[in-house]
């Protein structure tokens, strides 16, 4: 069944074309890859989807509804989430924290209720509070759960990114550049933990990804991107031995090559 | 707890013992908690930076001053432009009108805030101030509803310090508790990044109108609580002056911070009051320091200048107090004097 | 209302309106190079017109000289408070910056209240602004036409300097991208001292007319103009200079416009200026000439 579909997806920003018609469609459970040189359009993609920008032209539709111009918490509660290249934390809050956030839109609560402690808001705090520890366990960051997220290293911050994104409950989940800043051991570790957590929730994961080895070796499915046109849609095998992909890439893959 | 019941039971005592310029000064200390903490709601927890303090109090102010006012005293007041109906016939009990101040405020405070919290920091500030200087002009000029610019007089005095500290009590209650919830998470989140608070599920422009809007009502409430403690109220108290009081207030206790904000109200009121003297000339010895009035001002805006450009966490930073941040405070201390040995 | 009529209020609204375009310049200019709301701007105001009475009450100078050298002042004043006050928080978050900049207005205004006292002073008014012209059954101070021509031939040099020359191109290098500027070997500090030099002149040039056109001097006299020529210049479009001029006459000829056509709101004069600026802001929040750029997330 399909969990998302964009149609036409067109994005200008003023007079420069960011993407354009950018279609995709991507199955329940699947692993979806999109790859391209900096700045053809691959995190514009992911705004457009999670609602930070609106499309200029084109659909974009979600578990069936249209959802192009939707606000990007109406997004996230339909159930979207989304980690960011360049990692935003909510820094001065701890890790639970963080972590709890992710589950405040699904609260029955009401602001009353919780303003004057009652006992009804406590037990839906105290639930938050377990499944956002389970939550930190899996991602091994149970024991720095009160340190302040900005003072955490660089690899925990991105794995407090995608343990607040899993908290909001999401069917799809889009990661940007989750293996940024990564040595090949952290790696081949980051891929199992996709594996994992898509089992784990029945996730379809949609990733965006500089390291080549890394979506080669993860996404059955590969969309590469170069200046906001889709260039190239198919598997692995298939996109390395397309010309125009090499063309795009020109020089930079034997850079990638060299990193391991 | 016991430190409450404590502290109740002092007000108790004092209320009925202290004189009369002391007691207005804990009064006036309390208001200034209610407003200071309201603040921190909007600013510190959540980020938004209003300056629009001064037109809620004032609204809260005028609400309870024309509900309480008894119909005789409204006649007096009103002699160049009757009171409309129907408040020139009420006449209400302490607590009814301080409920009725608080939810006008409240609305005023959803209608302020529909506009301003949509546009950023710099705007924000400038359009909140606008409002809350609207609010003063209409006052200015609606004289059959505020008087004018003749204001009004003989507010009963029905304020006490078991009233002023007991609302003060429960604005910080209310906003503690608020904020440790998945609100207050929600609010500092939005204040963190607004971005990856929107992609984390947070509604910001709810949010922002539910912390403004709770911070309007208590500021009310404040406000009414003021009404009714100075008797006499203009519209000339509610200038932007008094938002910037506030501010002052809340950033000498540390952003963040209720304890800070308690704290400095103390101080920031003490202070005012004890530095009148600079206001009159000086006499020691055979030596007299002249004063001139509005020393005291020019010294708080030295002393706010350089808490901002020195000291910008405040008093408290953005912690709250804790037997364990005292214990650390004085461990510190310690180690220090064992290192000079 | 007789044309006559029109033709004066049209003139005072002018009037008004030059000098609000005049200061409203010198806030968007901070604006634009520093992100910043000067608060203490329309203190800086009050101080000249205060620092130009001096001259005159006190030291006895010629009018002109006192004039040139409160506006000399301003700008020292001006360059001070940033080097003090602003200049220190820049990497710090911008609300650093503005509650600074209210600490100053706070700081300016509570000193004049204690250096000058609060009882309003008498601004002087030499004869040669003084003259009335009559035309028919209007009547018109030599000092309006003064302050229009005046103020235009500010805002023209204003012009010239910030887009003919290379100090101005300077400028707004450094208002579209401070890091970039300094990596082209722009030396910001500079730059931005002179902006707020600029600035402050042109609010004390603003000050001075203001002081002759309502000739009563009080310390809290800069509040209300800083803060509705600020709208002024939101309202044209912030960082815009050509916005602030448009926002500043709009915003004096329609001050003028609307108590001459509805005397019984002449209260509420006050609050027009905030409802205008309530209203650009919902509506085209990048004033009227402003530019629109999409933020990238």
């Amino acid at each position: 069944m399909t969990v998302l579909k964009t149609e036409g997806l067109t994005k200008h920003f003023g007079g420069l074309v960011a993407v354009s018609d950018f279609n995709v469609e991507i199955e329940k459970g699947e692993l979806v890859g999109l790859i391209g040189p900096n700045g053809s359009g691959k995190t514009t993609i992911f705004n457009l989807i999670t609602g930070l920008y609106k499309p200029t032209e084109g659909e974009i539709v979600f578990d069936g509804r249209n959802i192009s111009g939707w606000r990007p918490d109406r997004i996230t509660g339909l159930g979207i989430a989304r980690t960011f290249q360049n990692i935003r934390l909510f820094t001065e809050l701890s890790v639970l924290d963080n972590v709890r956030v992710g589950y405040h839109l699904r609260l029955d609560s009401s602001p009353f209720v919780a303003a004057v402690g009652l006992p009804t808001y406590r037990r839906e705090e105290a639930e938050i509070t377990e499944k956002s520890m389970q939550l930190l366990d899996i991602v091994e960051l149970d024991d720095v759960a009160q340190e302040k997220a900005g003072g955490l290293p660089y690899g925990q911050q991105r794995k407090l990114e995608i343990a607040r994104a899993l908290a909001t409950q999401p069917q799809l989940l889009l990661l940007d550049e989750p293996a940024a800043g990564m040595n090949p051991e952290e790696i081949r570790g980051l891929m199992d933990f996709i594996h994992r957590i898509m089992h784990m929730f029945e996730l379809t994961v949609f990733l965006v990804e500089h390291h080549m080895r890394m979506i080669m070796g993860i996404c059955p499915r590969i969309l590469v991107l170069d200046h906001g046109v889709t260039i190239a849609h198919g598997t692995p095998v298939e996109i390395q031995n397309d010309p125009k992909v090499i063309e795009a890439y020109l020089g930079v893959e034997e850079e990638e090559d060299a990193d391991y | 707890m016991t430190c409450l019941v404590v502290f109740f039971l002092f007000l108790w005592w004092a209320e009925g013992n202290l004189d009369p310029y002391m007691r207005r000064i804990l009064n006036l200390i309390a208001i200034n908690v209610i407003w200071a903490v309201t603040f921190n709601l909007i600013y510190g927890y959540t980020g938004q930076f209003s300056l629009g303090h001064a037109g809620f109090i004032a609204i809260g102010a005028y609400s309870a001053a024309l509900l309480t006012m008894p119909l005789a005293q409204k006649v007096q007041n009103f002699f160049l432009v009757p009171l409309i109906s129907p408040l020139n016939a009420i006449e209400l009990p302490f607590l009814p009108s301080l409920v009725i101040a608080a939810v006008m405020a409240g609305l005023v405070g959803v209608l302020v805030g529909i506009p301003s919290l949509q546009l950023r920091g710099d705007y924000m500030a400038l359009v909140t101030l606008g409002f809350a200087e609207v609010i003063r002009v209409i006052g200015m000029n609606l004289q059959s509803v505020t008087n004018g610019s003749l204001g009004l007089k003989g507010i009963p005095g029905y304020t006490n310090l078991l009233w002023s500290w007991g609302c003060a009590a429960v604005t910080i209650f209310i906003v503690w508790t608020l904020g440790s919830s998945s609100y207050g998470r929600a609010f500092k989140a939005i204040r963190e990044d607004e971005v990856a608070a929107e992609t984390t599920g947070v509604s910001l422009f709810y949010h922002k109108l539910m912390a403004f809007t709770v911070a309007a009502l208590l500021t009310g409430l404040g406000g009414a609580l003021l009404a009714n403690l100075i008797s006499t109220i203009d519209p000339n108290l509610f200038t932007f002056m008094l938002s910037y009081q506030v501010v002052t207030v809340t950033v000498l206790g540390g952003v963040g911070s209720l304890t800070g904000s308690v704290v400095a109200s103390a101080i920031y009121v003490s202070l005012f009051e004890l530095l009148r003297p600079i206001d009159q000339p000086i006499v020691i010895g055979s030596l007299t320091i002249p004063g001139r009035p509005g020393m005291r001002m020019v010294m708080f805006s030295v002393v706010f200048l350089l808490v901002i450009l020195f000291y910008r966490r405040g008093l408290m930073g953005s912690t709250e107090f804790s037997w364990q941040w005292l214990a650390s405070k004085l461990r510190f201390g310690r180690s220090i004097g064992r290192q000079e040995t | 209302m007789s044309l006559d009529m029109f033709l004066q209020h049209l003139a005072n609204g002018i009037s008004l309106g030059a000098l609000y375009a005049l200061i409203a310049m010198g806030y968007t200019m901070v604006y634009g190079i520093l992100r910043l709301i000067n608060f203490a701007h329309g203190d800086l105001f009050m101080i000249s017109a205060y620092m130009a009475f001096y001259g005159v009450a006190l030291f006895t100078l010629p009018w002109y000289v006192s004039f040139a050298l409160a506006i000399v002042l301003a700008a020292v004043l001006g360059m001070m408070v940033e080097r003090v006050a602003y200049r220190p928080l820049r990497d710090a978050p911008r609300i650093s910056a503005l509650i600074s900049a209210i600490g100053v207005s706070l700081l300016l205004e509570n000193v004049a209240i204690v250096v000058f006292g609060g009882r309003p002073k008498a601004f002087p008014r030499p004869s040669l602004f003084a003259y009335e012209w009559k035309f028919g059954e209007i009547r018109v101070l030599s000092l309006t036409l003064f302050i229009i021509l005046i103020s235009v031939g500010i805002l023209l040099a204003v012009f010239y300097l910030v887009y003919r020359t290379k100090t101005g191109r300077a400028m707004r290098a450094v208002s579209r991208d401070f890091g970039i500027a300094s990596l082209m070997g722009i030396n910001i500090n500079q730059v931005v001292s002179l902006t707020f030099a600029i600035g402050s002149a042109l609010a004390a040039a603003g000050a001075i007319m203001w002081g002759m056109k309502f000739p009563q001097l009080l310390p809290l006299m800069g509040v209300v103009p800083g803060l509705k020529c600020f709208i002024a210049a939101v309202v044209g479009g912030i960082g815009s200079i050509p916005g602030a001029m448009l926002g500043g006459f709009l915003l004096g000829v329609g001050e003028i416009m609307i108590v001459a056509f509805f005397p019984t709101l002449a209260g509420y004069k006050y609050a027009f200026a905030y409802l205008a600026l309530i209203l650009i802001l919902l509506v085209k929040p990048r004033g009227l000439l402003g530019h629109v750029a999409e933020e990238k997330a």
